[in-house]
């Protein structure tokens, strides 16, 4: 009988597995927490302020107080993941201390640090970045993230840019498993990216990770048209608390990841929601999030 | 569904069509195994689809999140008497919670078909850091079974009936009953396809 090993790459991303076909939700008190699992989320993100806020209020932003993220942790019983800074480990450490089930190395906060991302190797807990395209997916992969979110613009309310990566990254996908063997070694060199990566995606036409949506999802279409496009699961920030009426809209998104195909129960659970958030376009943005990550 | 061209393979007709319940989780990956192992799948997200199985995967996953889909879907009641008329079934994690007879740290609202009896304590190994991979020998099995564990449901307790394949640390993690199969840990995250063998032979 071998050992009982915890921290392995299989393991890391089996969680990720876990968590397809469903809605990991923004959430910053237990009581939102409480909302989320309620309505069928598989996850919370425990953060001090969704991206909307942050967008507004400006300044720096980190990784949250472990006072409430321990209260999240305490409020519900589905996995909770938080956020570190780009590069910064040592708010990954900590994350990991408060065992926390999965980090976002994630552009939403300020990035720590201008040319280095966090060594996810070196963690025991599974990590999540996101990514504009798939040079970018590949080189977080390389780096040791078990899960792959497009990156989207958070806090925006507007599903443009999510769509942007999403195609961008499912794209280049199909193109390589077109591609011969010489051809990838030009891939390969355009990426940015190793060539072993690149190399088994030709095989397999997929990404070694689960690819997931994140950034601007606000309503239950938008994260059916994220998972048409090719995403495993969808991510929903500022979208369900920054609405008028959180739990039937977190609901009917939950409703809208499992049965995205069907446009028949896509128009049932799009009824009678209330307001989404009010939106911003991308050319009124001060700030791109996407544009942070190397 | 199969993708097979006339003239490849048997020609002694199709085996029974295999459900894999597609509400969330690692559904897909159940489906690329029993796909290996040429067998014929459908997901299952609706009553319509589940009408057309004969038997059926419950895969790992949220089963709060499942279980909350299953009576939106409307799902759950037709499916809870598929299974007490003795579909055979095989459930994953996610999928053990939701066949157990009692549920412990579950969601007061969280329901189940109370299929086999067994207690089991919901992510009663602890969270992701306590997740793990390990080897188990299995009865019925020559080798080892290489075993991923992920936030698994920690069996209890098993009823009088209930057959215990396979324990680790003394603790059942794949136990029996007539036709429901369940398994605490996730043998759709490795490419060894026995236990999907095993439960594909059972039909």
């Amino acid at each position: 009988m071998s050992a009982h090993t915890t921290g392995t790459f299989p393991v890391k991303r089996g969680l990720a597995e876990m968590m397809k076909g469903g809605v990991i939700m923004d959430v910053v008190t237990a009581e939102q927490a409480k909302v989320a699992e309620d309505a069928g989320a598989v996850a919370v993100m425990a953060l001090e302020r969704v991206p909307a806020d942050i967008r507004r209020d400006g300044g720096v932003a980190r990784m949250s107080d472990p006072e409430m993220i321990e209260a999240i942790q305490g409020a519900v019983s589905i996995p909770v993941m938080a956020k570190a800074r780009i590069g910064h480990f040592v708010e990954a450490q900590i994350l990991q201390a408060l065992g926390v089930d999965f980090v976002d190395e994630s552009e939403v906060l300020t990035p720590a640090d201008e040319a280095h991302h966090i060594d996810k190797f070196a963690f025991d807990v599974p990590f999540v970045c996101g990514a504009t395209n798939l040079g970018e997916a590949l080189r977080r992969i390389s780096e040791g993230a078990a899960m792959i979110r497009s990156k989207g613009e958070a806090g925006t309310g507007n599903v443009v840019e999510a769509v942007r990566h999403l195609r961008s990254i499912v794209g280049d996908i199909k193109r390589i498993t077109q591609a011969d063997q010489a051809e990838l070694f030009d891939w390969a060199k355009r990426l940015q990216a190793p060539l072993p990566l690149v190399q088994e995606i030709a095989e397999t036409g997929t990404l070694p990770v689960p690819l997931f949506c994140a950034g601007g999802l606000a309503t239950p279409a938008d994260a059916a048209l994220a998972m048409q496009l090719g995403a495993q699961a969808v991510f929903v920030g500022s979208g369900i608390f920054k609405s008028d009426d959180p739990a039937p809209r977190a609901k009917a998104i939950v409703e809208a990841t499992t049965h995205f195909r069907d446009a028949a129960i896509l128009a049932k659970v799009s009824r009678g929601l209330g307001a989404p958030m009010t939106g911003i376009g991308m050319d009124e943005l001060d700030v791109h999030y996407a544009d942070r990550g190397w | 569904m199969s993708t097979t061209p006339i003239g490849v393979g048997e020609l002694s007709g199709r085996g029974p069509l295999v459900g894999v319940l597609a509400l969330q989780g690692a559904f897909a990956a159940h489906e690329q195994r029993l796909t290996a192992l040429g067998a014929a799948s459908q997901a299952v997200r609706t009553p319509d689809e589940l009408a057309l199985v004969d038997a059926l995967v419950l895969p790992g996953g949220e089963s709060t999140t499942m279980s909350m889909l299953l009576t939106t879907s409307g799902l759950f009641d037709p499916l809870k008497g598929r299974l007490a008329d003795g579909m055979p079934v095989f459930g994953t994690c996610a999928g053990m919670i939701l066949c157990a007879t009692e549920v412990l740290d579950g969601r007061p609202d969280q329901r189940g078909f109370d299929l086999i009896d067994i207690t089991v304590r919901r992510n009663g190994y602890g969270r992701q850091l306590d997740s793990f991979e390990t080897d188990l020998d299995v009865a019925g099995l020559d080798e080892p079974f290489h075993a991923v564990f992920i936030r698994a449901p920690y069996v209890e307790r098993v009823g009088a009936e209930v057959e215990v394949l396979a324990r680790h640390d003394d603790v059942p993690v794949l136990v029996r009953d007539g036709s429901c199969t369940v398994a605490a840990f996730h043998p759709e995250l490795t490419n060894d396809t026995r236990l999907h063998a095993m439960f594909i032979a059972s039909l």
